[in-house]
């Protein structure tokens, strides 16, 4: 008996230990990453496409980066930073030890202090001799850095115009990515486009032009035991239905930009998961404030009752998303769950018209896109079941689009009384979307983010605050109070927040559908080897 | 001949000025800021002006059309706005992609059309010719996208015995000698690649042959049997040749001007970028970045590759006419 036992207890042991070593992530292997279009270069701080950045996060780290799955950060290159009273001195203590990928004939090096500081010196001063490109995105989100120095070799410090409270999560954007200083002035800034250098996880392998991209792990990686693939490709594949074929096929293993059409076949299929998370992005109908009716808070809930949100995202989104109720979308922190939507309620909608003086209603304009985005995968059907709604309560929209280009820039100059536009999270702060889009800083005409023309001082006052304090749970007090002002002027139809997809195939374990970060392969690892 | 072909090479220099002047002013006029389409939503004024002044935006078209030319007659394309390379190196990395996949397909379309034109034409109104005709017009009312679709999800998933796309598996390796994959698996004895570039090849090559093969068929079944009722003909026949030789040497040969002018304008085309065909097969090719160029608004990327598609079609229309001295020794070039 005593024998059974003791084998037993041997049996469950050896069962064990098997067990934990089969769920264990294994080391090896290659995966094959399809997405719709090639990087266009590889120098992360003067990229704007999304395909770029995909490879650049491999390649690349940040002082700090975005944790699993959400847009909270942790130190990377950086294990600390400190924060003068004034706000306006960061000093960040960087991690020793961190390598630089070898590149040509010349071998890895430490990084230090000098190369963060080259990182950014060269984006802010124009006449750094290595501020070759446009820069595009640091007027736009970094302008407040004024300068960034070494104060010995792992300590930086950046001197800000102004306080910013979103900086470290700026900082964690492929933007802020850290270059190698010497790799860069060994080969000048054309060929580094070409042969990035950085202290990611994987280095750079070959680019075959409008195919592909071959990254091979790191063996000196600083954040051991990370990566667990020998390799990543990144394969391009610009139609859709080739792309899911290859992923079913098994010639890719992950494929890139589900839409809701081809999710449904991703999760039929025994071979692949489909991977689904809340996107941090919002599309939206603004009411341009500049032009009458919609300076009428009546007439703007109107339009918000005439609406049905959910019958939109039901039909074009095919439930891969939800009705937007905020300016921002509700996986984002500082989101106010209390805040109720406008219903459906087309006698509601007449009834305010009918208050505002137009009880026959008006005629108007509704611009939509031409081009199609995640938080508006059908623009024009989108726009044509708006319409038809309005003309419901009696709102008749005259539907117009222009060329991308166009359009953007006349949305900004308030040539539109009603115009369909969207937005996709920068650094996961929602400063990023409610100073961005609805504040009166943005309502420049000729260069508006604020599309709606909104001007709400009270809202400015909560934003600027919640810019200053870096007090998190502040900020989140702040940022309800916002969208409780801006629910109640309404100067927007919020429409969707689109579902973020990818597929992948079923041994793919790990892939971080994170809401800033695409593309990401550090963690990932195949569990069919 | 060589007077003549002197003179008409000479001439390519004032039609493809002119198509440079037409495709700039095109793309001149296309509305919408080309900043603002290369940035995007997410960037500052400042960025927008600094692109704008470095692509000489602020400036005129008169202005910038010519410093363009003056570049170009030194033998500098320009810079591709969006990728920050030499348009010819960019030029030089594509060319072998669309011509490999255009110099397949047109072989293809070239014996399938002529033999089923033939075939048809000799056997005209059997079930031969309405077979062959019924090919033909499927073959020119398919969409080529559609039909790539298919037979990628049947060939590569379904019976997968092909790769879906691409012009090689990952991981195969081939030297890049010429940057003409089959040349280059060739040069370097790489017999591995060589099977593997060719498999990668079928499905595209026929997917982009359908259509010229549909045309050349026709054209080659009206043009042998205007030939065919010719009295030479029956008096061939009528002499106890074969049929074989009556068709091949004596009636083919005579057909053969128009349907070598039909292929030649087909290759010319295909040449342009097959963009349908390299997108579905994720065909890294000419037609798939002139297409990313245009909608980026990449003015000098556009503007070398309209360049080069028209020199190659002018070049190749040239050959066609130069071959009808060598088919028919009647005609003559002075």
């Amino acid at each position: 008996m005593r024998t059974l036992k003791r084998s037993c207890v041997v049996f469950l042991a050896i069962s064990l230990i098997f067990g934990m070593a089969a769920i264990a992530q294994q080391h090896g292997g290659t995966l094959i990453f399809a997405r719709g279009g090639d990087s266009v270069r590889l120098d992360p701080a003067d990229i704007t496409d999304g395909e770029s950045v995909k490879v650049c996060q491999n390649i690349f780290n940040t002082l700090y980066e975005f944790d699993l799955g959400t847009s909270t950060v942790h130190p990377a290159l950086a294990t600390g930073y400190e924060v003068s009273e004034d706000g306006l001195e960061w000093t960040f203590f960087l991690r020793e030890g961190v390598m630089f990928h070898p590149w040509g004939d010349n071998p890895s090096y430490e990084m230090t202090a000098d190369d963060v500081v080259f990182s950014f010196e060269r984006q802010y001063d124009a006449d750094h001799p290595y501020h070759i490109g446009d820069f595009a995105y640091w007027g736009y989100m970094y302008n407040y850095i004024a300068k960034a120095e070494a104060v010995d070799d792992y300590t930086v410090k950046f001197t800000l115009s102004r306080p910013s409270a979103p900086n470290i999560l700026n900082l964690s954007c492929f933007t802020a990515m850290i270059v190698s200083k010497r790799a860069m002035e060994d080969m000048g800034v054309e060929e580094f486009r070409n042969n990035p250098v950085g202290t990611g996880p994987f280095k750079f392998g070959s680019w075959t032009r409008g195919s592909e991209i071959v990254l091979d792990a790191f063996d000196d990686y600083w954040n051991a035991p990370y990566p667990y693939l020998d390799s990543v490709v990144f394969r391009v594949i610009p139609e859709e239905q080739a792309r899911l074929i290859a992923l079913k096929s098994g010639d890719i293993d992950i494929m890139d930009s589900v839409t809701p059409d081809n999710a449904p076949l991703i999760e039929a299929d025994a071979n692949l998961t489909l991977l689904e998370a809340p996107g941090l992005n919002v599309g939206y109908v603004a009411m341009n404030q500049m032009i009458e009716p919609f300076d009428d808070i009546l007439v703007r809930l109107a339009v918000n009752h005439a609406v049905d949100k959910k019958m939109l995202v039901d039909t074009f989104y095919k439930g891969r998303g939800e009705p937007a109720v905020n300016p921002m979308p509700s996986n984002l922190w500082g989101w106010n769950d209390e805040i109720v939507d406008y219903d459906y309620n087309p006698d509601l909608a007449r009834a305010y018209l009918a208050a505002a003086g137009y009880p026959d209603g008006f005629d108007t304009e509704l611009w939509y896109m031409p081009v199609f985005r995640d938080y508006f995968p059908q623009p024009k059907l989108i726009a044509q079941a708006i319409q038809a709604q309005l003309a419901e309560v009696g709102i008749r929209a005259e539907l117009v689009t222009f060329e991308w280009g166009t359009y953007l820039e006349k949305t900004e100059a308030g040539e539109h009384p009603m115009a369909m536009l969207g937005w996709m999270g920068d650094n996961g702060d929602p400063d990023n979307f409610i100073y961005v889009l609805l504040d009166e800083d943005s309502a420049t005409v000729g260069s508006a983010g604020n599309i709606a023309f909104y001007i709400n001082h009270t809202l400015h006052d909560l934003n600027i605050a919640a810019q200053i304090t870096a007090d998190v749970d502040t900020r989140i007090a702040l940022y309800k109070q916002a969208q409780v002002i801006i629910h109640g002027d309404a100067p927007w139809l919020t429409v969707a927040t689109a579902n973020r997809m990818v597929g992948v195939r079923s041994y793919v374990q790990d892939y971080d559908l994170n809401p800033v970060v695409k593309g990401r392969m550090e963690f990932v690892w195949r569990n069919d080897l | 001949m060589l007077k003549y072909t002197v003179r008409r090479l000479i001439g390519i220099i004032p039609v493809l000025l002119g198509l440079l002047v037409l495709v700039s002013l095109l793309i001149e006029f296309i509305p919408g800021d080309p900043a603002r389409v290369m940035l995007g939503q997410h960037v500052s004024e400042e960025a927008l002006e600094t692109l704008r002044e470095r692509l000489g935006l602020n400036r005129p078209f008169i202005a910038r059309f010519g410093i363009y030319l003056g570049n170009l007659f030194r033998g500098d394309w320009g810079n591709s706005i969006r990728e920050g390379r030499p348009i010819l190196t960019i030029l030089a990395e594509r060319i072998p992609a669309t011509f490999e996949l255009s110099f397949a397909a047109m072989i293809i379309s070239s014996i399938v059309g002529i033999a089923v034109g033939i075939l048809s034409a000799y056997r005209q109104y059997s079930l031969l010719d309405y077979t062959g005709m019924l090919i033909a017009l499927i073959g020119i009312s398919m969409p080529v996208f559609w039909l790539g679709l298919m037979m990628i999800y049947f060939f590569s998933l379904v019976v997968p015995i092909l790769p879906f796309g691409g012009r090689l598996t990952t991981g195969v390796v081939l030297n890049d000698v010429t940057g003409f994959y089959i040349l280059d698996a060739i040069i370097t004895g790489n017999l591995t690649a060589l099977g593997n570039v060719l498999r990668h090849l079928v499905m595209p090559a026929i997917a982009l042959a359908t259509i010229p093969m549909a045309i050349i068929t026709r054209m080659t079944r009206s043009s042998m049997l205007e030939v065919l009722r010719q009295d030479y003909i029956n008096t061939a026949r009528a002499k106890g040749l074969s049929s074989r030789v009556v068709v091949m040497r004596h009636a083919f040969k005579n057909a053969l001007m128009p349907i070598v002018t039909v292929v030649g304008l087909n290759f010319g085309v295909l040449l342009g970028g097959a963009i349908l065909t390299e997108t579905v097969f994720a065909w890294p090719g000419l037609g798939t970045w002139l297409l990313d160029s245009i909608y980026a608004r990449d003015y000098p990327a556009v503007q070398g590759g309209v360049l080069f598609i028209g020199a190659s079609f002018i070049f190749i229309n040239l050959l066609v006419d130069l071959s009808y001295a060598w088919i028919n020794p009647k005609v003559k070039y002075d």
